[in-house]
């Protein structure tokens, strides 16, 4: 393909200043927040419309280019990688917030709306937009759809697919299709489910409509520190049974807990072998029964120290130092590698287990840090990339936590994506026939393949070259067949 | 493990698919039949050779302190739902039982969700994982038993409301919740605009809600949880204040009056906050105003007590919202583009149309 041939198309279709081709304008664009991946553009579009959006799949499909969407760059799998021969559009020009109905508590934004900006502008209401990622200074709602994102309060209010209404996309194709809008469903098959973490290659949303929720009257947050990681975890899962669903359930191991204490200073418990941050949140009468129940309960699993904070500050506080906890771990050494797998917690102390045995095997310390509440794992594996070997070794250390995560009944990838980083990992997770299917539901909706193309589905060539790696939720193959 | 009656009938299910795979002849996949009067089968019922799930049944996963439960397809709902009220859990969604009946297979392909559906969320909302046998015989899984994954599409959520045009469902994982510790209604007997100003503002308040109805000049809010937040609410909203109350099952499962009196054709899905609209006075008015059902005028015309249809159509759509008729699997009520998109991904599954010939 004729690059300039290109860009003397797309001029006719956006200003002149939303073309980037010169190597160091597009150098911001080689990565997203999986800076190891990096790949130059081939050329950078940043439409200002929906028009503009149509126009440039339009040709991408005439021309069989590749195109790769991109909201922020803060994605954490390389789903934003750019095609070597293709356009990485660019979708953070799209910012508007088209609507904001504080009666029916919806709004209406253009894909590259920062998901904190959202709440910030329904404050005003009392409202607020629940899911809330930790990259959600930065992140965009139009981001938030491909990936499915969480955060730390999802237990309660759900993902980025529990809280989008309807959304405004153009198809492969070029045409445009609305799906839902602010009703609670519509005639037809769910395609909005479908699209929600579909990493971009099924479509390019032009925009998202969300539900609001109040701001709850009143939260406190409760800190407990525990000397054994199976204390803590028995105490997540006494908190649920007893019928509690608290907005946000947090754990952190002592790699951790020390590395947020050191950057922040939140007064965690340094000694501590686990912590964990629990909020709740609703009317007075309720949160302040339930804050009870929950001292109760961790006291009763065996915390050594229980903090509660009821005011503001001290919640900020507290908050504030697991989500440094990134930041604070990466002081720890030159390099961390993020993981992102999900595991039924009853599996929590086995996994963690055989995630310090690994820890042993690769000669890699690791961090974890873990939504506790619904089972996802953060464990940040540390290393120095100048090293020789080393980062080899945290990605085979990562592929083996992922495995392991399978093996419990879990998942490869709780919010962060398969993208390009997990494509072999789909491989343990899927058979081939699965994955298969995945490749016949891109085909009916991208025939030619241009949205996002070698993303999210490995080929069956690449699986076929890891060999036998299958081991899909730990269940024996032919379950079906009758056994004597 | 906590284990029902258990009976697995997947081997038979994937040999039944794959001998109607290689002869090309459709199939109906049927549960308990209970929705069979209301909805029209997705095959053309002549030809289709029935696929019973009924067999296929038992729960094969409940974690309660993991709020998740897994079943097979043919579980009956009231097994499941007898199972979770002993660990103080229900499934949010609410599942009709329509007739009395239903399976857990059957209320994941008809995706119909009960009172608390703008609260608790939707059938979509609570489904994990499926075990599917699509139209090549293949038995495939999807999603898990976790809250958060986001490995390969969500192929699980695609079948909500599909009634089985991808496939025939195996098994399902879907989160549970706590049961409230007291659940209170509150009857207020008010005229019908008055009922949707009080509605509109809801979406916006922070009441703990978990039903809104209006139907015959009351309207009836069921609030849940904490003893104190509820009691609170209630006093709040004012009315005559009941517990436990009957209306809400029969709203559920459509054993109210308004469906056993009338003949009950359309049903509107709006956004929650939606103001008045024309037959209000005659229609049930639920989910906070984002779910109103009208009932024909004389049995079976298309003609509405309350309202012209042409006249209400206008104005759904002009609030954003769909009417159309509670007679065919919403799936198969779309056209021109969504249509032929929607073919082309069944097909995706089901490249023989065993399991959606006819529908689309």
């Amino acid at each position: 393909m004729d690059r300039a041939q290109v860009i003397k198309r797309l001029q006719a279709i956006v200003p002149a200043d939303a073309i980037i081709s010169d190597p160091a304008g597009c150098r911001p664009y080689e990565t997203d927040g999986l800076t190891a991946i990096r790949q130059q553009p081939w050329l950078v579009v940043l439409p200002e419309t929906e028009a503009q959006v149509v126009d440039v799949v339009k040709l991408c499909a005439e021309l069989r280019l590749p195109l790769v969407p991109r909201g922020a760059g803060t994605g954490l799998s390389g789903g934003a990688r750019p095609h070597e021969q293709g356009i990485l559009l660019g979708l953070s020009r799209m910012g508007r917030i088209l609507e904001l109905d504080p009666v029916r508590a919806l709004a209406r934004l253009e894909p590259g709306v920062r998901n904190l900006a959202i709440s910030e502008a329904a404050a005003a209401h009392g409202l607020y937009y629940a899911p809330d990622p930790s990259s959600q200074i930065a992140c965009s709602i139009g981001g938030n759809v491909a990936e499915n994102s969480g955060g730390v309060h999802c237990l309660k209010y759900g993902l980025t697919v529990h809280n989008v209404t309807g959304v405004r996309l153009v198809m492969a194709d070029g045409e445009l299709l609305e799906l839902g809008g602010g009703s609670l469903d519509e005639p037809g098959l769910d395609l909005l489910a479908l699209l929600c973490g579909s990493e971009g290659m099924l479509g390019i949303v032009t925009e998202v409509t969300v539900r609001l929720l109040p701001a709850p009257a009143v939260r406190q947050v409760l800190m407990a520190a525990f000397a054994r990681v199976e204390d803590a975890a028995e105490a997540v899962s006494a908190v649920i049974a007893d019928g509690i669903v608290p907005a946000g359930l947090e754990m952190m191991d002592q790699l951790a807990i020390a590395a947020a204490e050191d950057f922040v200073h939140a007064g965690y418990p340094r000694d501590a072998a686990a912590m964990l941050l629990c909020e709740l949140d609703g009317v007075l009468a309720e949160v302040e029964l339930d804050a009870s129940r929950v001292q109760a309960l961790f006291e009763s699993c065996g915390a050594t120290q229980v903090e509660r904070a009821v005011d503001p500050q001290a919640q900020a506080r507290l908050w504030q130092g697991r989500k440094s906890a990134f930041p604070a771990v990466g002081r720890l050494a030159p390099d961390y590698y993020c993981m992102d797998g999900t595991i039924p917690r009853a599996a929590l102390a086995s996994v963690l287990n055989a995630i310090s045995d690994l820890s042993r095997k690769y000669q890699l310390r690791v961090a974890n840090v873990f939504h506790a509440g619904d089972g996802n794992l953060h464990p940040l594996i540390l290393y120095d990339a100048n090293r020789d070997g080393e980062l080899a070794r945290a990605e085979a250390f990562g592929a083996d936590i992922l495995r392991a995560c399978v093996v419990a009944g879990g998942t490869i990838t709780g919010e962060h994506g398969v993208g390009v980083e997990k494509l072999d990992g789909m491989c343990v997770q899927f058979p081939p026939a699965a994955l298969a299917q995945f490749d016949r539901v891109k085909a009916a909706l991208d025939p030619d393949g241009i949205l996002n193309p070698g993303k999210g589905i490995p080929t069956p060539s690449r699986c076929a070259e890891l060999g036998g790696m299958h081991v899909h939720g730990n269940r024996a193959p032919f379950a079906g067949l009758p056994r004597f | 493990m906590i284990r029902a009656g258990d009976s697995d009938d997947g081997a038979r299910i994937v040999a039944a698919v794959e001998q109607a795979a290689a002869a090309r002849k459709p199939l109906q996949v049927v549960g308990q039949g209970s929705k069979a009067e209301r909805f029209a089968p997705p095959t053309a019922a002549a030809r289709a050779e029935r696929l019973s799930t009924l067999d296929h049944c038992g729960v094969l996963h409940y974690a309660p302190d993991e709020l998740v439960l897994e079943a097979r397809a043919g579980t009956p709902l009231a097994e499941i739902e007898a199972l979770l009220a002993r660990h103080h859990q229900v499934l949010p969604f609410e599942p009709p039982r329509l007739r009395g009946a239903g399976t857990l297979g059957g209320a994941v392909a008809a995706g119909l969700s009960g009172p608390a559906r703008p609260w608790r969320g939707s059938v979509r909302d609570a489904v994990l994982g499926v075990e599917l046998v699509n139209g090549l015989g293949e038995r495939l899984r999807f999603g898990g038993r976790v809250v958060k994954n986001v490995a390969g599409y969500d192929v699980s959520r695609l079948q909500v409301g599909a009634f089985g045009a991808f496939g025939c469902l195996l098994s399902i994982a879907v989160r549970v919740l706590p049961a409230p510790t007291l659940t209170v209604t509150v009857h207020q007997s008010v005229a019908c605009d008055t009922a949707l100003a009080q509605l509109a503002h809801l979406p916006a308040r922070a009441l703990p809600l978990t039903g809104t109805a209006f139907v015959d000049g009351r309207l009836s809010l069921r609030l849940a949880g904490a003893p104190r937040a509820v009691l609170a609410a209630a006093a709040e909203l004012g009315g005559e204040r009941v517990e436990g109350d009957l209306l809400w099952p029969a709203l559920r499962d459509q054993q109210h009056d308004f469906f056993r009196l009338g003949d009950v054709r359309w049903r509107a899905s709006l956004p929650p906050g939606t103001g008045a609209l024309p037959g209000d006075a005659q229609a049930l008015i639920e989910w906070g105003g984002a779910q109103r059902w009208y009932r024909a005028a004389d049995a079976g015309s298309d003609r509405l007590q309350g309202t012209d249809l042409d006249e209400l159509q206008s104005a759904v759509r002009a609030a954003g919202g769909s009417l159309v008729p509670f007679a065919a699997a919403p799936w198969a009520q779309v056209s021109g583009a969504r249509a032929v998109l929607q073919t082309r991904l069944r097909r995706a599954f089901d490249p023989h149309d065993l399991f959606g010939e006819g529908a689309s």
